[in-house]
């Protein structure tokens, strides 16, 4: 508890004391109105003091002005009918304000749980100076130090092992919960708890460029992107309260002013305490608190899964997904390429691939490297010259003063080449070597091991369609799509024509389904930012893919968008029960209140007793791991 | 420029409408109030002074939510 909270129980306990011992003494008249009123502002000072200063800034509407209203009103009743029963006022303070404790209390502690459960910042890193670890702050540690991390320590910052060999565990970053092995020479990123052996790193980067600074503020920015129904909910209480407010007034004076012109009794007492009861009922806490809660353990819980989702909107979205777009290399297959073949060519192999990978050395796609580990040998770039990338068709570059182009078909018919085409599957580089063609050299790539069951588990969550979308040979990317199951497949795409496929789609879905693209590359960034929920690879996929994403899969595991779905479905389920839960309640208890039939027990227990059950079930959003 | 900021704040709605009243403070561009981590980050106009802005978004903030506290 806080020193705040504490406070509070000790004015609730003394409050309860007086009110036993005021009960125990034969008191009467002013001495008991004198006793009850010092009792009533120990209890409720402050709620008097912000519904004062509610007034004086001309914010009259809340829920203090409710309560203050209510308790001031009761007291005002009591003395106006001489009943001297000043215990209702009293009371409902005390309830109000140990609800009120509860809830912070509750609130606090699924807040503090929710972050734990996020928290992977490291405290310190350890510097070896003279023999002797140091611990420093992380913020300190300069790009090309040693740091040393001993056996359950986390690691502070990204780097590279220069010295020791362990297992990580790597699960709060990717969910992922096999431990992976580290040796010398492996880049090794924030984050991650080193299990077994003590390693020495040499950072690569500061602290706050590390993964781990990145993931911290992407998760806590997150939560200020807000959904529709958070919004709807701040909008929703800023009409509500002045409404109750004026609905309360109504209902105190409208009746009693119409009995009196009718000729008959006013009872001002009856409507006035039934004005004070709606009062109490109306506050709109259980709603305003328990939807922003629900999605914050979402978003938490789904990043310990390994999903980072940069908000609540995003979590919405990706709960009403129909269509699923994906990238193919990198997203369902594992991007890794391998040279597997040359066909038809006529010159030597080797002097095929070195033309090849000398002419793509300076392109970082993944086609290229695995040009240079066929190649195995170091590049020359001296021998390389006049490089010029045609997008979507390939490289043409002057190797050894040939003038040389490496692409797809659509290359070597812009050069003019008379090229063979080729019946394999995989991406198919066609060579040519000043203006004549070469030959062509077959390169493959592997299916993830679980695009598959991905592909599977998202039509069950009831996809209406899975659409793969590629640069790549019509007839590589057919027979991938056949194999993974996808319902439609464009291939030979230009990254331009990936906009405009996902911009056809979007044109035909229905207004409330959402599509989600799925992707990795530079090239994607453009089309992650278009769709309406943008899904990227963490592990392999491009700054630029995951600054534009919406959503980032750590591990690069497909199946974790099922898994990111049945979170956000979970999650906005919650929303809705606790909206249709709370409003239905305390209309209930509205109308109940209007029509005389609820006291100011029931009043309160539909205000605090509604929030607390709110919250409670908010909290079970949290639970997400064996969705 | 943009901070973050520390924030004390007991109910959800009140820090939604610290974070429009923040918004409306002279000298400041954007802000964000996060009541979950309890943070609020500011993003301060050119040339504004941080101390005095953020002076000026307190005294906003006190005025919606008297038991509110930011720490600068």
């Amino acid at each position: 508890m806080t020193k705040k909270q504490k406070k509070m129980l000790v004015r609730i306990i003394a409050c309860i004391a007086l009110l036993i011992i005021y009960h125990l003494l034969p008191l009467d008249g002013i001495l008991k109105l004198a006793l009850y009123l010092a009792a009533y502002i120990l209890i409720g000072y402050d709620i008097l003091r912000k519904a004062f200063l509610g007034i004086k800034n001309l914010r009259p509407f809340d829920e203090n002005f409710l309560m203050a209203a209510a308790t001031v009103g009761a007291f005002a009743l009591a003395v106006y009918t001489k009943s001297g029963d000043y215990d209702e006022a009293l009371t409902v303070m005390i309830f109000y304000q140990t609800g009120e404790l509860f809830q912070s209390i509750a609130v606090g502690k699924s807040r503090k749980s929710i972050t734990e459960l996020m928290d992977i910042r490291p405290d310190y890193a350890n510097i070896e100076a003279d023999g002797k670890l140091e611990q420093v702050s992380p913020d300190e540690v300069e790009i090309g130090s040693v740091i040393v991390v001993q056996p359950g320590e986390k690691v502070p910052i990204d780097g590279v092992v220069c010295e020791g060999s362990s297992t990580l565990n790597t699960s709060a970053l990717t969910g992922e919960s096999v431990p992976r092995d580290v040796r010398e020479g492996d880049e090794i990123v924030s984050g991650c708890i080193n299990l077994s052996g003590v390693l020495k790193i040499k950072t690569t980067k500061e602290f706050g460029e590390s993964t781990v600074s990145k993931i911290l503020e992407l998760v806590e920015v997150s939560s200020s992107n807000k959904s529709r129904s958070e919004e709807f909910i701040s909008r929703f209480a800023k009409v509500y309260t002045p409404a109750v407010c004026f609905s309360a007034l109504a209902l105190g004076v409208i009746p009693p002013v119409i009995g009196m012109i009718s000729g008959g009794s006013a009872d001002w007492a009856v409507w006035i305490y039934r004005a004070l009861t709606f009062l109490v009922v109306s506050c709109p806490c259980a709603l305003v608190i328990s939807i922003p809660l629900s999605f914050f353990a979402g978003i938490g819980g789904s990043s310990r899964e390994g999903v980072l989702i940069k908000g609540s909107n995003y979590l919405e979205a990706l709960a009403q997904t129909k269509y699923m777009v994906f990238d193919k290399t990198g997203t369902l297959t594992e991007g890794v390429f391998e040279v597997t073949d040359f066909h038809h060519n006529s010159i030597d192999k080797e002097r095929l691939l070195e033309y090849a990978a000398l002419a793509e050395c300076s392109s970082s796609h993944p086609i290229s490297k695995s040009l240079q580990n066929a190649y195995g040998k170091e590049i020359d770039r001296k021998r390389v010259s006049d490089i010029e990338e045609i997008s979507g068709c390939g490289i043409t570059a002057v190797v050894d003063g040939d003038k040389v182009a490496v692409g797809n078909t659509k290359l070597m018919k812009k050069i003019g080449a008379e090229f063979k085409d080729c019946g394999s599957v995989g991406t198919i580089l066609h060579v040519a070597v000043n203006g004549e063609y070469a030959g062509h050299i077959v390169i493959s790539d592997r299916e993830k091991s679980h695009s598959i069951a991905a592909i599977a588990a998202l039509k069950k969550l009831g996809i209406k369609k899975a659409v793969m979308l590629t640069g790549d040979r019509r007839q590589a990317a057919e027979k991938t799509a056949r194999s993974l199951g996808v319902d439609e497949v464009y291939s030979e795409l230009l990254p331009a024509d990936k906009v405009a496929k996902v911009e056809e789609l979007l044109a035909q879905k229905g207004a409330k389904e959402k599509l989600a693209f799925v992707g990795d590359g530079i090239n994607d960034a453009p089309v992650l930012m278009r769709a309406d929920i943008g899904i990227a690879m963490g592990g392999i996929g491009s700054d630029a893919a995951i600054e534009a994403a919406d959503v980032v899969l750590m591990d690069d595991d497909p199946l974790k968008i099922a898994k990111a779905i049945k979170i956000s479905r979970k999650c906005i389920g919650i929303v809705y029960q606790n909206i249709i839960f709370s409003l239905a309640i305390k209309f209930a208890c509205l109308i109940l209140a209007a029509v005389g039939f609820a006291n100011m027990w029931l009043a309160i227990f539909a205000d605090v007793g509604v929030m607390i059950i709110a919250v409670l079930n908010a909290i079970r959003t949290l639970r997400v791991s064996k969705l | 420029m943009k901070k973050t900021y520390g924030i004390e704040v007991d109910c959800a709605n009140c820090a939604n409408l610290m974070e429009d009243a923040a918004k409306k403070t002279d000298g400041v561009e954007n802000t964000a109030v996060n009541f979950m981590t309890q943070k609020m980050t500011v993003e301060f106009s050119d040339g504004a002074d941080v101390k005095t802005v953020m002076k000026a978004v307190l005294k906003a903030c006190k005025k919606i939510e008297p038991d509110c506290e930011i720490d600068f």
